[in-house]
């Protein structure tokens, strides 16, 4: 007997989706509409995932699909944030004009994709969750269709997603013929034979996990795909698909392949370090704070990699850590961006901070909290979140990937210092608009208090955290 | 119940700036928040004054404790002085007020945020020094590069956004590595709390590396040559009171940091390393000292004398025995104050001239009689003439040495006269001199708030130039303290080696 109890979040996702499409379709001008009931049904979809929050570990389908505390975790993050991120854009979205009734739909299901790929623990269902949400969210990054750079983001994000998708799914059929399964449970029980033909099959599915968190090699797309697409579609792929990917990193490498953890962890090794020095260095230059901030997401997943790279699981709860406070740092950095408003027109260079502390102090403090938070300096969130990867880290002894990791932290300081720098230290230019809606500064200011009085009672988040035991 | 009073200390300027941070820059109390972060350093000084007088001297032990679970099974927030910390709190509150006082002109704009910052770095800095816990030391010795990043960035002199990214990356780059560290002794100890630690000791193999990497952190921040090129950028730019605080106090956190974990926790690398710090502590003295001969800016002048005072203090700490690490002790506190001092001084006539070219200046003793009155008495306590707090600090440092090794504290003494040199040098070229620049004639003297300022640094240097009793009272017990447990780390280890 199949307990659908399990996934009655993913159902009423499903049945919203199709719900709001008919109603968008049949009753004239309800975009707004539309949008509203898509925050209201994330709350709902909130409530019935953390309803399922007792469950300990439990299958349905076959074994196919999970729900776990790591499942139930990373979804509530999802959902979490994805409320954060509509309650902040929802200014934006009219004022650039791309707010038809498809944009928030298109949200929602790549929200479902997510939900799924978080619960997966097969390869099938994992791969078509991942499609689901990619190709939602190719139409969101060319949402805004009249404009160039967001045709071209959603282009090359398209192109190149699925040149990744295409290698994840032979990497899928490698594992499948050498280990007789899609089920990631059996997969484990199946390797004790150790075949070279696995390896070659969890490369390639790395290469397109890596692709979908931007870690690098497989970071090309990431600065143009967010500097392109409109910053409400931004800021969800700074954060949303990067949950769900991690928590498929987690699964994936912890379930079946964490017997063989000689054989892919200096793979993780290298995504990590690459990505953190990568990161660190090529933001130096950027001068578009979307851009900045891609290679920035580029340098904070080599860290939540890195937490990964341990195979314990002190590893993985700190990676999980990251992520949550990046997500905060993230929100918090966005509803900033949202609020450097001029006459209607949204600005995002670094130039047109230049002396922001003059006429918005608020504004540009929380800023230098957000700013000195994602380069890690103590004792704002930002730093417990590199500080527990490093615990973890440490604790395996792997003093080399510590040590490029903090220098790498160093570097990347100077390019957050360096927006301080214009908001503090140069003078004055113009006073932006002030209207901002209740949910941005709502967003704001949670986020802000989040990241700064993190430090007060840090356990909060550990106790939740350290709930989710992998192996 | 007993009153927390190391936490009032840190929590005190933090509920100050929090006040100040909520008035509004357009109301009319827009000026008072001046008198706020004055009342609030005030009550923080004679509360640490109050501490002082109830800490009893004749313990070696760690005082008025405080311990609270923060991370449980991990880390607990425990804080706690002894002989060692105690001089360097009420030397931090000590000098606050005085740079609140200070701000009387020369903060143009955003006094609030500049008080905010100033309130919050005190908190940062009493932290520091009465942390009892590895990883609340890290927080508190990290966070003061905010707001001193901000200060140097907003108020500070033309080249200030070099200066203040210079300051922030080299701290940063020197600190991370003893976060690295503090975790490993964490994985290798269990623990992180310091006076466990000094119990259970860390394991030989690894002493040397987490004492470089200790090492690293505290020599960018003394700072030893040749990891001082930030210094004289960032005094330099820093607005006054920036450059006070820094002088007087940031850069005591490392010789602290020094006493109390290097010595503390890795004794034998401390033994091991040794030749390393007397050689670069030596070039320090002489090698700055003779930079500092050759400088046309008065501010970095100071700083870079700053470097080699702070050299003496590197080694009398690493020479261990009682007479040095006193000396250093008290040589630190002098410094704090007679660097204070300059730099306000500086600040004084930079005020009226704003240049801080010496060149520029000469005969301002015929204008400012009081000035160069007060301003030989700092001159002549950087000299470490005696008679003033220099003089005990150099020459117990010097006794120590002598004690160890004969060659070094030659070579040490050198730096006194070479020190001599260019103090004296720089008195006679702008207090002295030609008057011939028509500005330095109309400069006026002293101002009231200036006068006060100047003799509450004057005061304490003659009074402990001429009894150092108080503070060597304090600081005894616990350095007979870490000295016992020095040296018996030390034969234990030869003993097993033998």
């Amino acid at each position: 007997m199949i307990n659908l109890n399990l996934i009655i979040p993913e159902i009423f996702a499903c049945l919203t989706i199709m719900f709001l499409l008919l109603l968008g379709v049949f009753k004239k001008n309800s975009s707004n509409l539309v949008y509203n009931l898509t925050i209201l049904s994330l709350f709902i979809l909130l409530t019935l995932v953390l309803n399922l929050s007792n469950v300990q570990e439990e299958y349905v389908f076959a074994q196919s699909y999970r729900v776990d505390n790591l499942s139930t975790f990373m979804k509530i993050l999802t959902i979490v944030s994805a409320i954060f991120v509509m309650l902040t854009s929802s200014k934006y979205v009219k004022i650039s004009k791309i707010l038809q009734i498809e944009y928030p739909i298109l949200i929602l299901s790549s929200i479902l994709g997510m939900m799924v790929m978080i619960g997966s623990n097969d390869l099938i269902v994992f791969y078509m969750g991942l499609e689901l949400q990619s190709l939602a969210l190719y139409v969101l990054a060319s949402f805004n269709r009249d404009n160039l750079l967001s045709s071209e983001s959603g282009l090359k994000y398209f192109v190149l997603s699925a040149l990744s998708s295409g290698l994840l799914l032979y990497g899928c059929s490698l594992i499948y013929g050498f280990s007789n399964s899609t089920n990631f449970n059996e997969i484990s029980l199946s390797i004790s034979d150790f075949q070279y033909g696995l390896t070659f099959g969890i490369v390639f599915i790395l290469v397109g996990l890596a692709f979908k968190i931007s870690a690098v090699p497989f970071h090309m797309w990431a600065p143009d795909v967010y500097q392109g697409s409109p910053t409400s579609v931004t800021i969800i792929f700074a954060i949303l698909p990067k949950i769900a990917a991690l928590t498929i990193f987690i699964r994936f490498l912890y379930v079946p392949f964490i017997n063989i953890i000689d054989q892919w962890q200096m793979i993780i090794i290298f995504l990590s370090i690459a990505s953190m020095l990568f990161g660190a260095v090529a933001a130096i230059g950027q001068k578009n704070l979307k851009r900045l901030i891609a290679y920035s997401s580029i340098s904070h997943m080599g860290y939540a990699l890195a937490g990964l790279t341990t195979g314990t699981n002190d590893g993985i709860q700190s990676s999980i850590l990251y992520m949550t406070i990046y997500l905060f740092m993230n929100l918090a950095f966005f509803s900033c961006l949202f609020m450097i408003r001029k006459n209607n027109k949204y600005l995002e260079n670094i130039n047109d901070l230049s002396g922001l502390s003059k006429h918005h102090p608020i504004l540009s403090f929380s800023m230098l909290i957000i700013l000195f938070s994602l380069a890690g300096i103590p004792p704002l969130a930002g730093f417990f979140a590199k500080f527990y990867v490093f615990m973890a880290v440490l604790e395996r002894s792997m003093y080399f990937l510590a040590i490029i990791g903090l220098m790498s932290a160093v570097v990347g300081s100077f390019y957050y210092l360096r927006i301080i720098k214009v908001i503090y230290f140069d003078s004055e230019k113009e006073k932006y608009d002030t209207d901002h809606h209740l949910g941005l500064k709502i967003t704001l200011l949670i986020s802000t208090i989040f990241i700064l009085m993190y430090f007060i009672y840090p356990n909060s988040l550990i106790n939740l955290v350290s709930k989710i035991n992998i192996i | 119940m007993e009153i927390p009073i190391l936490s009032s200390l840190i929590l005190l300027p933090i509920i100050g700036a929090i006040f100040i941070f909520f008035i509004s820059s357009t109301s009319q109390k827009y000026q008072s928040t001046k008198y706020v972060a004055l009342f609030v350093t005030i009550a923080n000084f004679l509360l640490s004054v109050y501490l002082w007088y109830i800490f009893d001297n004749t313990s070696a032990e760690f005082q008025f404790v405080e311990e609270r679970i923060w991370i449980p099974n991990f880390v607990n927030y425990k804080v706690g002085v002894d002989g060692i910390s105690i001089l360097f709190i009420i030397l931090t509150t000590f000098i606050t007020p005085l740079c609140v006082i200070s701000i009387n002109n020369t903060i143009k704009y955003k006094l609030k945020d500049f008080l905010v910052a100033i309130l919050i770095m005190q908190s940062l800095m009493i932290g520091v020094f009465c942390s009892l816990d590895l990883i609340i030391f890290y927080l508190f010795f990290e966070g003061g590069l905010i707001p001193m990043f901000i200060i140097i960035g907003i108020w500070g002199g033309d080249r200030r956004v070099y200066s203040a990214f210079k300051f922030f990356l080299f701290t940063l780059l020197g600190s991370v590595l003893m976060l690295i560290a503090i975790i490993t002794i964490y994985w290798l100890s269990g623990t992180t709390d310091v006076e466990k630690l000094y119990q259970i000791g860390i394991d030989i193999k690894y002493q040397n590396l987490l004492w470089l990497a200790f090492f690293s952190s505290f020599a960018v921040k003394t700072p030893m040559w040749p990891f001082h090129t930030w210094l004289p950028d960032a005094h330099v730019e820093a607005p006054t009171a920036g450059s006070v605080l820094l002088a007087a106090i940031l850069l005591k956190m490392a010789g602290y940091g020094f006493i109390r974990f290097s010595l503390g926790l890795f004794p034998i690398a401390s033994d091991y390393f040794v030749p390393l710090i007397y050689s670069l502590s030596l070039i320090a003295i002489i090698y700055t000292s003779l930079i500092a001969l050759m400088q046309e800016d008065m501010k970095k002048l100071i700083a870079y004398s700053s470097v080699a005072h702070m050299g003496f203090v590197t080694l009398g700490i690493f020479t261990v025995n009682q007479q040095a690490i006193e000396g250093s002790i008290f040589q630190m506190i002098s410094h704090g104050l007679v660097a204070a001092a300059l730099f306000f001084s500086i600040g004084v006539v930079y005020e009226r001239m704003h240049t801080r070219l010496i060149n520029n200046y000469g005969g301002v003793v015929s204008v400012m009689p009081k000035y160069a009155l007060l301003f030989m008495i700092f001159t002549l306590g950087s000299i470490g003439l005696p008679g003033t707090s220099g003089f005990i600090g150099e020459f117990l440092i010097l006794i120590g040495a002598f004690k160890e090794n004969f060659l070094v504290a030659v070579i040490a003494s050198i730096g006194v006269i070479l020190g001599a040199a260019y103090m004296l040098w720089l008195y006679k070229r702008f207090i002295f001199g030609k008057l011939e620049n028509d500005q330095v004639k109309n400069m006026t003297d002293l101002k009231k708030h200036e006068i006060l300022i100047l003799c509450l640094i004057a005061i304490p240097i003659i009074f402990f130039g001429f009894y150092p009793e108080p503070l060597i009272n304090t600081t005894e017990n616990s350095i007979t303290n870490l000295i016992d447990l020095y040296n018996s780390n030390l034969e234990y280890y030869s003993k097993n080696n033998l």
